[in-house]
């Protein structure tokens, strides 16, 4: 059977498969901002955890996808068969570019904009959300868009725990040999991860203040 | 630094001189609790520093440092607006505020309120420094080496206006330089430091006279400035 036929045979399952995918990429990265913008703006505050932390967050990138999948199935509550296994893994690997891009643009702000923000006299929680904050935005959300394109990606490992999405097509094309189902889940990923980061893309411009 | 003593009367305009490191910025921070002394104490408005509640200390003194430190996702009327947002100002209040100070620097033409810094040139931005630290008119000005970054036609040009504007407004300053030029322009009273320590102060018109090393060094780059052709500055 050739792409082709499959794609337009198989049109109705490759999109619900899609906006199976799209929904783990968003609920992972969804918590993984949550998680990982308020733990930058603390480290931001308390420098010496910020070694532990980023490390921490260093090391669970390094873990191979597939074994991290592997790793989290005997885990009670957290692990398991499933979407939520997946969606817990894929938040670990959204963590670090959002708490690295964090870190960073809450720290890379003009010295002499942060000395007259407190020397006028506003409290360090001012200073945070009225000054540092606004001027990290744009490379905070690099940071998810970042993270986004690594979870897109990612996410099709997640089919092999059974959480769906397009690497469903992608193992059964390898299981069956067939370059066809390969590409039914491949290039509508590629294509999600292409259009996430030019959408991010255009956010974030419109967010830089130079 | 140590061993200093120094008081500065209400109206005067104190030029705190020295080379870099001398320990004037420390002094000035000294002076709205950026910093803490590690022994003695600083008296703002007869209370210790230590006494005052940081955060209302600064709001009652203006500041204005090098490069203005300008928020550049604020507009320029946001960022003078900044102290009276803070105090929770009536907003038409703020607004004839901020036009009135636009007025009293010197930036009145145009719709600089509605402009960023980066819009600006640097001699613009240190006006709206400038204005930005007179908002919620305080009695006492702390400046650091305010005009510092800018080109030498601006600067002369900032200095000559801004010695006019202090004194019609009669306020409490603290000015830091290492430029003589600058001290004998605006300062009411020049204070020499050299290695954290004051060795010399007096009015500028008979500061040169003095006989202090660091007195005749200040005053003998002067001579060949003055001989030579008069440089942009130092610091750029």
């Amino acid at each position: 059977m050739n792409t082709y036929t499959f794609f337009v045979t198989h049109r109705v399952e490759i999109f619900s498969t899609t906006l199976e995918h799209v929904e783990l990429v968003l609920i992972a990265v969804v918590i993984a901002v949550a998680v990982a913008t308020p733990l930058g703006i603390f480290i931001v505050q308390r420098p010496a955890l910020r070694t532990v932390v980023l490390g921490v967050a260093s090391v669970f990138q390094t873990i191979p996808s597939l074994a991290l999948f592997g790793f989290l199935i005997p885990i009670p509550f957290i692990g398991g068969i499933g979407k939520r296994t997946a969606v817990v893994a894929l938040v670990v690997y959204a963590l670090l570019p959002i708490l690295r891009n964090t870190y960073v643009g809450l720290t890379g702000i003009d010295a002499a904009v942060l000395e007259a923000a407190t020397a006028m006299g506003m409290t360090p929680w001012q200073v945070m959300w009225r000054v540092r904050l606004p001027l990290a935005l744009s490379v905070i959300l690099a940071g998810i868009r970042t993270a986004t394109v690594i979870t897109i990606g990612v996410a099709t490992i997640a089919a092999a725990i059974g959480a769906g999405g397009l690497g469903t097509f992608i193992f059964r094309g390898v299981a069956m040999v067939s370059d066809a189902v390969i590409l039914a889940g491949a290039i509508p990923a590629a294509l999600l991860a292409l259009l996430a980061d030019g959408l991010l893309a255009l956010l974030e411009r419109r967010l830089r203040v130079s | 630094m140590s061993d200093i003593s120094l008081t500065v009367e209400t109206g005067e305009t104190v030029v705190l001189l020295g080379r870099s490191g001398s320990g004037k910025t420390t002094l000035l921070r000294l002076i709205n609790r950026m910093l803490e002394p590690t022994s003695g104490e600083i008296f703002v408005e007869g209370r210790a520093t230590t006494e005052w509640d940081a955060i209302k200390l600064r709001r009652g003194i203006g500041y204005v440092i090098q490069e203005a430190g300008l928020f550049p996702h604020f507009t320029v009327a946001e960022n003078i607006a900044l102290v009276p947002t803070l105090e929770k100002w009536e907003k038409p209040r703020i607004d004839a505020r901020v036009q009135e100070l636009l007025e009293l620097v010197g930036l009145h033409s145009g719709d600089f309120a509605r402009r960023y810094p980066r819009q600006l040139s640097g001699g613009q931005r240190q006006r709206v420094g400038v204005a930005r630290a007179l908002a919620a008119d305080p009695q006492i000005l702390l400046m650091d080496e305010p005009f510092g970054a800018l080109d030498p036609v601006t600067r002369a040009e900032l200095q000559r206006e801004f010695g006019a504007l202090a004194k019609r407004l009669a306020k409490t300053i603290v000015f830091v330089t290492h430029d003589l030029h600058e001290a004998l322009l605006l300062a009411t009273r020049i204070v020499l430091l050299e290695g954290g320590k004051i060795v010399a102060q007096g009015a500028p018109e008979n500061f040169l006279q003095q006989k202090h090393p660091e007195v005749r060094a200040f005053a003998s780059c002067l001579d060949t400035e003055d001989s030579v052709v008069r440089d942009g500055g130092e610091k750029a």
